[in-house]
């Protein structure tokens, strides 16, 4: 399923944040997906104020030294994952 | 040598063995707990703050039916403030739309309905009680509020031919999971296993449909299914491996490595009411015995899959090998696989009708 770059996504009733032992996770239904730096940051901008597009901008601003493309395709991927698990909510 | 671990992920807390149905594939043990001889509401807020303490992310509140618990609002929200998060179990009843918000209120995360098929009469059968009604109600009142829904279809031989419609109860929901779980075969369910294992045929087309059903719900509806392992070629790695992520309270406050280890003779469960949480976790004897790889026979010893199902489950191995401590005799692999496949080629020589004959073991309710 292709993801719309204009589409804000918010995390899905029952995803929240959470932490444990110092590590941050996801939590959802029956599952707990460990949040490192980069996943971490998309994540907390899963909130429906952020587009796509901006979620992008501001992680190849945060990580300027890495290619551009690949940050984008990387977070790409990563949202895809989180629409499979069923944890995010896309609203136009 | 006590092998190194790591902290519990879920708790699961079984609040009392008190429900509204008698289901004949229950996975409550065969002695049910007293009311009596439940958990106080003090005792449970103790043990999820020694649980979140521990490392425990998540706390699944079943039973019996936890709703039967007139505290459980109060249980919600200690949970929560304890940080954990919070499932709730249910076959939705007794509830109602008070009693959802004030569940939410209290920040429940997550609420999980049970369904016994598509239609009145097979929940029915399978519950001996009249409630199919009630449940399409709570999927009416949780659609307008923001809180995660599961629905849970325990499925076999009597309602398996319903996927479509059970699908069309899921679609026409709020929930974002649906979980499709083959009754597995210990407790009450082995007891009417004849009557419930379903036939290869029957198990073929539920693969095809589940499939497809996940293919097309992607991004809408998370679909997980689970199938009966009597049908696999290598056994389920029961519960994550044996005290290896989860523990199970019982309503009187028995620590657990899972729900049906009580069937394994001379295990000793520590209470919690005597040890902490974090102390039976480490130490127990009941945690340790299945844990690691020494207590391992082969052809498990020297499998290459051993660090995969860590040897399948203990209580089937009792139950279909006489012996908890062998390879599950679901695996391929295991020297007791034909008694599984006795099992097998009776069910498919057994026709639908005759089945309906037998008399369903119905589990009572506690005192």
């Amino acid at each position: 399923m292709a993801i719309d770059s204009n589409a804000k996504p918010q995390l899905a009733p029952g995803c929240r944040l959470g932490e444990n032992n110092n590590q941050r996770v996801l939590l959802m239904p029956e599952r707990a997906l460990r949040l490192n730096g980069p996943s971490l940051e998309i994540v907390s901008r899963c909130d429906g104020k952020h587009t796509v597009a901006q979620i992008i901008a501001d992680l190849q601003k945060l990580y300027s030294k890495a290619e551009p493309h690949k940050v984008e395709s990387d977070i790409l991927g990563y949202l895809e994952l989180l629409q499979k698990e069923r944890a995010l909510d896309f609203s136009a | 040598m006590m092998p190194s671990q790591s902290n519990p992920l879920a708790l699961v807390c079984e609040l009392t063995h008190r429900c509204p149905l008698h289901c004949v594939y229950c996975s409550n043990p065969q002695e049910l707990a007293a009311r009596a001889s439940e958990l106080s509401t003090e005792e449970w807020v103790s043990l999820f703050r020694q649980a979140a303490e521990l490392g425990v992310l998540q706390a699944d509140f079943t039973g019996g039916e936890p709703l039967a618990r007139t505290d459980i609002v109060e249980l919600v929200r200690a949970a929560r403030t304890a940080g954990l998060y919070v499932s709730l179990i249910t076959s939705g009843l007794p509830l109602d739309e008070t009693k959802l918000d004030a569940l939410i209120a209290a920040d429940l995360d997550h609420f999980q309905l049970s369904f016994q098929g598509s239609t009145e009469s097979v929940a029915e059968e399978i519950s001996d009680t009249k409630m199919h009604t009630q449940k399409l109600r709570v999927l009416d009142w949780l659609k307008p509020r923001r809180i995660a829904v599961t629905l849970n279809f325990v499925l076999h031989r009597r309602n398996l031919h319903q996927m479509d419609e059970m699908l069309a109860i899921a679609e026409s929901s709020s929930a974002t999971r649906i979980e499709f779980a083959n009754v597995q075969y210990y407790g009450w369910a082995f007891a009417n296993r004849g009557m419930l294992l379903p036939t290869r045929a029957q198990l073929d087309e539920f693969l095809a449909k589940v499939k497809a059903a996940e293919e097309r719900l992607r991004g809408k509806i998370r679909v997980e299914y689970v199938v009966p392992d009597y049908y696999a070629k290598y056994p389920k790695p029961c519960m994550g491996g044996w005290g290896r992520k989860v523990m199970l309270i019982t309503p009187r406050g028995d620590a657990l490595p899972c729900h049906a280890a009580a069937v394994i003779p001379g295990m000793q469960f520590e209470s919690v009411k005597e040890k902490s949480l974090r102390e039976i976790w480490e130490a127990g004897s009941a945690f340790n015995k299945f844990r690691g790889e020494s207590w391992m026979q082969e052809p498990c010893k020297s499998c290459d899959r051993r660090a995969q199902d860590f040897g399948g489950c203990r209580c089937q191995a009792l139950l279909l090998a006489g012996d908890a401590s062998a390879t599950d005799p679901v695996c391929s692999l295991s020297p007791k696989r034909k008694t599984v496949d006795a099992v097998l080629a009776a069910v498919s020589s057994t026709s639908s009708a005759e089945t309906s004959l037998s008399v369903w073991k119905y589990r009572p309710n506690p005192s």
